[in-house]
């Protein structure tokens, strides 16, 4: 493998991707899956929670969440084909569809966030 | 101890080439001692009871990694495994997984050793070496230390998923060997090892499953070593694409 592959990069993609999704995941989960729903704490209201998401630094974060963690997929998801499906020889195709759904995924987000 | 039954069954798998055509299993009854290691079992058949059967070992203290086998499914040293824990058996004795068997137990470890030397694993030393000793504090000793334990044992390419499906994965030991002199404070060789560590079939193989530091007899964690080159790696590589050749490294 030459020093110019891009294994290290999506790799970097890929474990940065995991770290943000274990750490902000499992929270919005808790607050918007159970705590607000159930009342265990006060729910914002909607203007409240549009001011916060229209926020320029929201927007980012929210973004690089997105983005990273369809990555972390992506990665995972194209090894799990070679390995566990020992799809290997078909190693471009699923590269294509993999990271391109993570392309396509971060764009759709990019899109959504920027238009709230 | 009254119902402890005194004997205990091995089942070993036996290839004799030219005579059997594929590996076949032969069962054996040894005494079951406590103090009795599976290897002290095979030298009871061995001495007492087929002369014929073939394995390696050497030193009987987990040091010389020669007796390495599957026992029971899973990847250890014969002679660090006892026999009691495995009662009432059978206990099954097969050789190591991912390696083309030889004879009997005795594994061909010829790709290991191919391997072994192209991460160069020791000491290199820009300039001239010091008068006298080569000094280091215990904090520097500490950061390779455990990698340093390994006994080029194979448990952790018996273990290992990736190198049962590419052979041509640089494999755990050699990449913990590897990280052993890059984080040695007198080796000055990282660069000399980073096209084989950081290619293709070096880290980059790895898909992080853990079984070979789950194996590893030494605790010497082959697989936290070859995520931190990961990191070491991409850093690297991330540095050639944006900075100038100047200021790399």
């Amino acid at each position: 493998m030459s020093r110019r592959s891009p294994e290290p990069l999506v790799w970097l993609l890929f474990s940065g991707g995991g770290m943000v999704a274990a750490l902000l995941v499992p929270v919005l989960l808790v607050l918007f899956g159970l705590a607000f729903p159930l009342g265990w704490l006060p729910a914002p209201d909607h203007e409240h929670l549009l001011a916060l998401v229209r926020h320029p630094v929201t927007k980012l974060v929210l973004f690089g969440l997105c983005a990273m963690a369809l990555f972390h997929w992506a990665h995972r998801f194209r090894y799990t084909l070679y390995d566990g499906l020992k799809l290997k020889q078909a190693s471009t195709l699923i590269i294509v569809v993999c990271y391109g759904t993570a392309v396509v995924g971060s764009v759709v987000a990019g899109v959504v966030l920027l238009r709230a | 101890m009254k119902n402890t039954p005194k004997t205990i069954t091995m089942q070993v798998t036996r290839f004799r080439p030219g005579e059997d055509e594929a590996p076949v299993v032969q069962s054996y009854e040894v005494p079951l001692r406590k103090e009795w290691a599976v290897l002290d079992g095979l030298n009871h058949i061995k001495d007492h009871l087929d002369g014929t059967l073939s394995y390696r070992w050497s030193c009987r203290m987990g040091i010389c990694g020669s007796c390495g086998m599957t026992v029971n499914g899973k990847p250890q040293l014969s002679c660090a495994t006892f026999l009691t824990d495995y009662a009432p058996g059978p206990v099954r004795v097969e050789p190591l997984r991912n390696f083309p068997v030889i004879r009997d137990l005795v594994v061909d470890i010829s790709d290991f050793m191919e391997k072994l030397p192209k991460v160069k694993p020791w000491l290199i030393h820009d300039g001239e070496p010091p008068e006298g000793e080569f000094l280091q504090t215990p904090r520097e000793m500490d950061e390779y230390k455990k990698y340093s334990m390994c006994i080029n044992c194979m448990l952790c390419y018996s273990a290992c998923p990736v190198y049962a499906l590419e052979p041509e994965f640089l494999g755990p030991a050699a990449i913990a060997l590897g990280q052993r002199y890059n984080l040695d404070s007198r080796d000055d060789g990282a660069e000399d090892r980073r096209d084989v560590l950081a290619s293709a079939a070096g880290v980059w193989a790895c898909t992080f499953v853990g079984e070979c530091s789950t194996a590893c007899p030494k605790g010497v964690d082959p697989a936290g070593a070859i995520q931190r080159y990961k990191l070491t790696a991409a850093v690297s590589a991330l540095k050639d694409y944006l900075l100038p050749r100047g200021a790399r490294r």
